[in-house]
C-alpha cells in the first residue's frame, strides 16, 4: 500500500496529540503548534485528494488488524477529501483572522487552552468527515459538542455563559436522540459499520421486516443532527452563541461545527441508509418544510436586529434552511446543491463574522448600527470583505452564493413533486428579497460617508485579519467563478459516496 | 452641498437614512392654524389639553395594567401552559418510542439480528487475536480501539472545558483578587475540622481502595473491570483522602503539575501505542508485540499498557474535577 | 402496535425513562434538574443497550474454562458501547455542572428563565 494512504489517519492523530501537548505549553507556543498542525493537515488532505482524483477510486483504511465488520475503519473518497481540505482551510483562516481579538478577549494564561480546543475540534471534524463507522461518529460528535461549548464560554462574560448553557442543552438533547437512533439501527441490522449497515438495511426493506423501527431510527438521527446544526425550530441557541462568542469562535461555529453535522447527516443518508430508501422516506418532507420555514423566519428575524453580529447569526438560520431544503428535495441534484451550499455558506459566513469583528474594532467595540456608521471607511478591508460576503448571501453573480442559488433552482425544477418545485422557487425568490433588504441596509450603514471624522482614526491595522479576509474573499470568488470545476469534483464525490 | 432642498428634513430619503441609522423619524406638523382668532385658538388649545390629559391618564392606566400583567396573571398562565406542554411533549416522545419498541425484535432471543458473525468472531477468536480473556476489554481496546481512543479524548476535552469555566479570573480581571479571597474563605468552611472518625476511617480505607483500584486496572483483561472503572475507583480514594486530611496533605504529592504530567504522559503513550497498531494493521505489517499466554497478567499485548494509561488519566481527571468544583483552582 | 410491547419490557421501561429525561432536560427551568434529566436520559439509553445485548440463559462475555462458543456468552458489543457511552456522559455532566456553578456565582440563581431576564436587564 502506498504511504500516501496513511495521511488521513496521521492527520487525525497529529491533531489529537498536539491538542494534548498544547495543554502544557504556554499560549504563544500553543498558537504556533496549532497553526503548524492545521496547515500540515491542509496540505496532507490536498495531497490525498489529488491521489484519489488520480486513481478515481475511494479507499478504506482499516484502523487496526481486523477487517470490515469487526474493526474500525476510515474511508477516503473525493467528497471527503474536498471537505477535509475545505474545512482545514476555513479553520486556519478563521483562527488567523480572529487571533488579535482573541488575545484581547482571553487572558494570556488561558490562551493555550483555546488552542487545545481548536486542535481537538479540528481532529473531531476530520474524523467525522472520514469515519466509516456510526459509533465513532457519535463519539466525535460529543467531542465537537464539548469543544464548541468551550470556545463559546472562553470569553468569560455573563452572556457567553448563558449562551453556552443554551447551546449545551440543545446539543445534548440532540446527542440523546442520535444515540438512541443509533442503538435502534444497531439492533435492527447488527452492524455499526456504514457499508455493512447499508447491505443489511437493503435486505430489511426487501423483506419488509421492521419497517416501523427503521423509519423511526432514521427520524431520530435526522432530528438529532438537525438540532445540533440549528435547523429552524431548534435554532434558539444559535443567535446568542454566535453573538457573544469571540469572533474566531463565531466563525468556527458557524462555518465548521454546524456544517460538519450536516455533512455527517448527508453521509448517513448516502452510506448508512442508502439513497433509494431515503428518497422514499417521509422524513425528508419534514426536513424540507423546516428548511423552508427557516429560510423565511430566519430572514424576518434578521431584519429586526439592530446588532450586526446578531443579524449575521439570524441569517445563518436562514442559510441552514437552504441546505436542509436542498436535502429535503429528495433528489441527487438537491443533494449536490446542498453540498455546494455548505461550502459557499461556510466561506461567506466565516468572512462575515471576521469582518464584523474588524468593523466593530474601529467603532468602539460595538456592533450596533448607530456606532457602525461609516465603519467601512475606517477599516477598508473589513468593509470590502463584508461587501463580498453580503453579495454572496444575496446571490449577486460572480460570488459563491449565486452559484448555489442557481443549483438550488435547477434542483427544484427537476424535483419529482410539483408542489415541492413551486414552493422552492417561490421561497427562493422571497428569501432572496429579504436577504437583500437586510444586507443592503447593513451595507449602506457601513459605507455612509462621514465628514469631520478622520479616516482610519483608531486602532492599528490588523495584518493577520487582513490576510485572512483577503484569502476568504479569494476563496469565495473562486467558488463563484470556477464553480464548474468544484461542482464536477463534488458530483464525482457524491457518485463515489453511494 | 450647493443644492440642498429646503424641505430636506421632510424628504423620504432623509427619513430612509434615519431608519438606516436606527433613529426614529421625527414627525413634522404641517399647516399651523394661523387663520383662527386668538379666542378660538385658546379655546382650542384648552380642549386639546383636556383631551391630552384624559388620553394620558388612560394610557397610564393601560400601561400599568400592561406592566403588571406578566407578574400578576401572565406568570400563572405561562406556567400552566408550560406544564401542559411539558406533559404533552413527554407523552408524545414516549408514545412514539413505545410504538417503535413494540415492533422491535424479541428480547433475549438468540435469533435476533444483533447476534451475527460480528459477535461470533469476537467471542470465538477473541482470545487468539487479542489475548484478552475479558472479551469486552478485547473488543473496546483492540477491535474497536478508535472509538475508545476518541472517548479518552472526550474526557480530556471535558477537563479542559471545566478548567476554562471554573479557574478563577474568568470574569473581569479586576475581580480576581476578591473572588480568590472569597473562594478561600468558602473553602475554609469545607476544610476538615480534623474529624477523628473520618480520618481514622480514611486511614484504613484509602489504601484498600487504592489497592482495589490498581487490581481492577491490572486485571482488566482477565476479569470485569479495566482502565476506566479502576481509574474511577482510585479517583474516589483520592477524593476521600482529600476530604479527610485537607489540601495541605494532598498537595504534597498532587498538584496541577502532577495532573498535567500524568494526563499528558498517559494520553501520549496511548496515542503512540494505538498509532503503532493502527499503522501496522493498515499496512499489513505484522505487529511485533507478543500476545503472551491468555490468562496471565503479562499478556494480551498492548491492552495492559492501554489500561494502565487510561486508569492513570481517569483517576487524575476525577480528582481534578473534584478539586476544581470545590476550590476553582488547584 | 406490534406484538412485542410487553415482551420487551426492558426496552419499554427504557424508552419511558428516556422520554421523562428528555422532557426534563428540555423543559425544566432549574439547571440541576436539567442535569438530572440528562443523566436519566443517558442511563435509559444504556439500559436499552444492555437489554439489547442480553440473551436468555447465557453468561457474561469473560471466557472461563476455555469455552469459546458463541452459544455460551451474551453479545459483547452493547456492553462495550455502554462503557464508551458512560464516559461520554460523565464528561458532559461535569461540563454542565461547571457551567451551573459559574452561572450561580454570576447571577445568583439556578432558574434559566430568571437568569436570562437578569442578563437582558443588565444589557440595557
Amino acid at each position: 500500500m502506498e504511504f500516501i494512504r496513511n495521511l488521513p489517519f496521521i492527520g487525525i492523530f497529529l491533531c489529537m496529540s498536539t491538542g494534548v501537548i498544547n495543554s502544557v505549553l504556554d499560549g504563544k507556543w500553543a498558537k504556533k503548534v496549532s497553526f503548524t498542525v492545521i496547515t500540515a493537515n491542509l496540505f496532507m488532505s490536498i495531497l490525498v485528494l489529488y491521489y484519489v482524483w488520480q486513481t478515481k477510486q475511494s479507499y478504506i483504511y482499516v484502523m487496526g488488524h481486523h477487517p470490515a465488520p469487526w474493526g474500525n475503519e476510515i474511508r477516503f473518497g473525493i467528497l471527503e477529501g474536498a471537505f477535509a481540505t475545505f474545512f482545514c482551510l476555513i479553520m486556519l483562516l478563521s483562527v488567523l483572522g480572529g487571533v488579535k481579538r482573541l488575545e484581547e478577549d482571553i487572558s494570556e494564561k488561558r490562551s493555550n487552552l483555546y488552542y487545545v480546543l481548536v486542535n481537538l475540534l479540528m481532529a473531531a471534524i476530520l474524523a467525522l468527515t472520514y469515519t466509516n463507522d456510526l459509533f465513532t461518529a457519535y463519539v466525535f460528535v460529543e467531542i465537537m459538542t464539548i469543544g464548541a461549548c468551550g470556545i463559546i464560554v472562553i470569553r468569560g462574560e455573563g452572556r457567553s455563559l448563558l449562551a453556552s448553557v443554551k447551546y449545551m442543552i440543545m446539543s445534548l438533547l440532540g446527542s440523546g436522540l442520535i444515540l438512541i437512533g443509533l442503538t435502534l439501527i444497531y439492533d435492527l441490522t447488527g452492524h455499526l459499520l456504514m457499508s455493512n449497515i447499508q447491505e443489511a438495511a437493503q435486505q430489511l426493506v426487501k423483506s419488509g421486516q421492521y419497517q416501523v423501527p427503521f423509519t423511526s431510527a432514521i427520524a431520530l438521527i435526522s432530528v438529532g443532527l438537525a438540532m445540533k446544526s440549528a435547523l429552524f425550530p431548534f435554532h434558539s441557541w444559535l443567535p446568542d452563541a454566535y453573538t457573544y462568542a469571540t469572533s474566531a469562535s463565531s466563525a468556527i461555529l458557524s462555518s465548521l461545527v454546524s456544517k460538519a453535522y450536516i455533512f455527517l447527516l448527508i453521509k448517513i443518508y448516502y452510506r448508512v441508509i442508502g439513497l433509494s430508501i431515503i428518497f422514499q422516506n417521509k422524513i425528508l418532507n419534514i426536513l424540507f418544510l423546516f428548511g423552508i420555514a427557516g429560510m423565511i423566519f430566519g430572514s424576518l428575524s434578521a431584519i429586526r436586529q439592530d446588532d450586526l453580529k446578531k443579524m449575521i447569526a439570524y441569517s445563518s438560520v436562514a442559510q441552514i434552511g437552504y441546505i436542509y431544503m436542498g436535502i429535503g428535495l429528495g433528489t441527487t441534484a438537491g443533494m449536490l446543491a446542498a453540498v455546494f451550499h455548505i461550502m459557499s455558506h461556510a466561506a461567506s459566513k466565516s468572512m462575515m463574522f471576521l469582518s464584523a469583528s474588524g468593523l466593530s474594532q474601529v467603532s468602539g467595540r460595538s456592533c450596533n448600527y448607530r456606532k457602525l456608521i461609516g465603519a467601512a471607511h475606517r477599516n477598508r478591508i473589513a468593509g470590502f470583505a463584508f461587501l463580498v460576503g453580503a453579495f454572496s448571501m444575496v446571490g449577486i453573480p460572480m460570488t459563491a452564493g449565486y452559484i448555489s442559488k442557481v443549483y438550488f433552482a435547477q434542483a427544484a425544477i427537476q424535483a419529482p413533486y410539483q408542489f415541492k418545485m413551486i414552493i422552492t422557487v417561490i421561497t427562493l425568490g422571497i428569501s432572496t428579497i429579504l436577504n437583500a433588504v437586510y444586507f443592503i441596509r447593513a451595507l449602506i450603514v457601513i459605507y455612509q460617508p462621514l465628514k469631520g471624522q478622520k479616516q482610519g482614526a483608531d486602532g492599528r491595522r490588523d495584518f493577520r485579519m487582513a490576510v485572512a479576509l483577503w484569502a476568504l474573499v479569494v476563496t469565495n470568488l473562486f467558488l463563484g467563478m470556477h464553480s464548474d470545476a468544484v461542482v464536477d469534483l463534488l458530483r464525482a464525490g457524491l457518485r463515489m459516496f453511494c | 452641498m450647493s443644492k440642498v432642498r429646503k424641505d430636506y428634513e421632510q424628504s423620504k430619503w432623509h427619513r430612509f437614512s434615519q431608519w438606516l441609522n436606527g433613529e426614529m423619524p421625527v414627525e413634522y406638523k404641517s399647516s399651523p392654524e394661523w387663520h383662527l382668532t386668538d379666542e378660538e385658538l385658546s379655546k382650542k388649545y384648552e380642549e386639546d389639553m383636556e383631551r391630552a390629559k384624559t388620553a394620558q391618564r388612560k394610557e397610564a392606566r393601560l400601561y400599568a395594567k400592561y406592566r403588571s400583567w406578566p407578574e400578576e396573571k401572565g406568570v400563572h398562565i405561562y406556567e400552566r401552559v408550560y406544564r401542559i406542554l411539558a406533559v404533552l411533549i413527554c407523552l408524545a416522545v414516549i408514545g412514539s418510542l413505545l410504538i417503535t419498541v413494540s415492533y422491535l425484535p424479541e428480547f433475549g432471543n438468540s435469533d435476533n439480528p444483533v447476534n451475527n458473525e460480528v459477535s461470533k468472531r469476537y467471542i470465538e477468536q477473541g482470545i487468539q487475536e487479542t489475548g484478552a480473556v475479558n472479551i469486552v476489554t478485547g473488543m473496546i481496546l483492540d477491535y474497536r480501539a478508535f472509538d475508545t481512543f476518541g472517548e479518552s479524548h472526550v474526557l480530556f476535552i471535558a477537563v479542559s472545558c471545566v478548567f476554562i469555566i471554573l479557574r478563577l479570573g474568568i470574569g473581569k480581571e479586576k475581580n480576581i483578587e476578591d473572588e480568590k479571597a472569597k473562594e478561600a474563605e468558602n473553602d475554609r468552611l469545607l476544610e476538615p475540622k480534623n474529624d477523628k472518625i473520618l480520618q481514622k476511617a480514611a486511614f484504613f480505607l484509602v489504601p484498600i481502595i487504592f489497592i482495589f483500584g490498581i487490581y481492577v486496572i491490572l486485571f482488566g483483561h482477565l476479569s470485569p473491570g479495566g482502565g476506566f472503572s479502576g481509574g474511577a475507583i482510585i479517583g474516589a480514594g483520592l477524593i476521600l483522602y482529600l476530604d479527610a486530611y485537607g489540601f495541605q496533605k494532598t498537595e504534597r504529592f498532587f498538584t496541577l503539575k502532577t495532573f498535567r504530567v500524568v494526563s499528558l504522559a498517559g494520553l501520549l503513550t496511548y496515542a503512540a501505542a494505538k498509532s503503532y497498531s493502527f499503522f501496522t494493521g493498515a499496512n499489513h505489517i505484522k505487529s511485533i508485540i507478543p500476545l503472551g499466554i491468555p490468562g496471565h497478567i503479562l499478556s494480551s499485548g498492548l491492552i495492559l499498557v492501554l489500561n494502565i494509561c487510561v486508569g492513570a488519566v481517569v483517576s487524575c481527571t476525577m480528582y481534578a474535577f473534584y478539586v476544581l468544583f470545590r476550590k476553582g483552582d488547584f | 402496535m406490534g406484538a412485542n410491547l410487553f415482551h420487551n419490557y426492558y426496552e419499554t421501561v427504557a424508552v419511558i425513562l428516556f422520554g421523562i429525561g428528555f422532557t426534563t432536560l428540555l423543559l425544566h427551568r432549574n439547571m440541576i434538574k436539567k442535569i438530572i434529566g440528562l443523566n436519566i436520559m443517558d442511563t435509559a439509553v444504556y439500559l436499552f443497550l444492555a437489554a439489547k445485548g442480553y440473551i436468555e440463559g447465557r453468561m457474561a462475555p469473560i471466557v472461563v474454562n476455555g469455552i469459546q462458543k458463541q452459544e455460551a456468552y451474551i453479545n459483547p458489543i452493547p456492553s462495550g458501547l455502554v462503557l464508551t457511552g458512560i464516559v461520554v456522559s460523565v464528561s458532559v455532566t461535569a461540563v454542565m455542572l461547571a457551567l451551573t456553578i459559574r452561572l450561580y456565582r454570576r447571577y445568583g440563581s439556578l432558574d434559566v428563565d430568571e437568569i436570562s431576564m437578569k442578563a437582558k436587564k443588565e444589557e440595557r
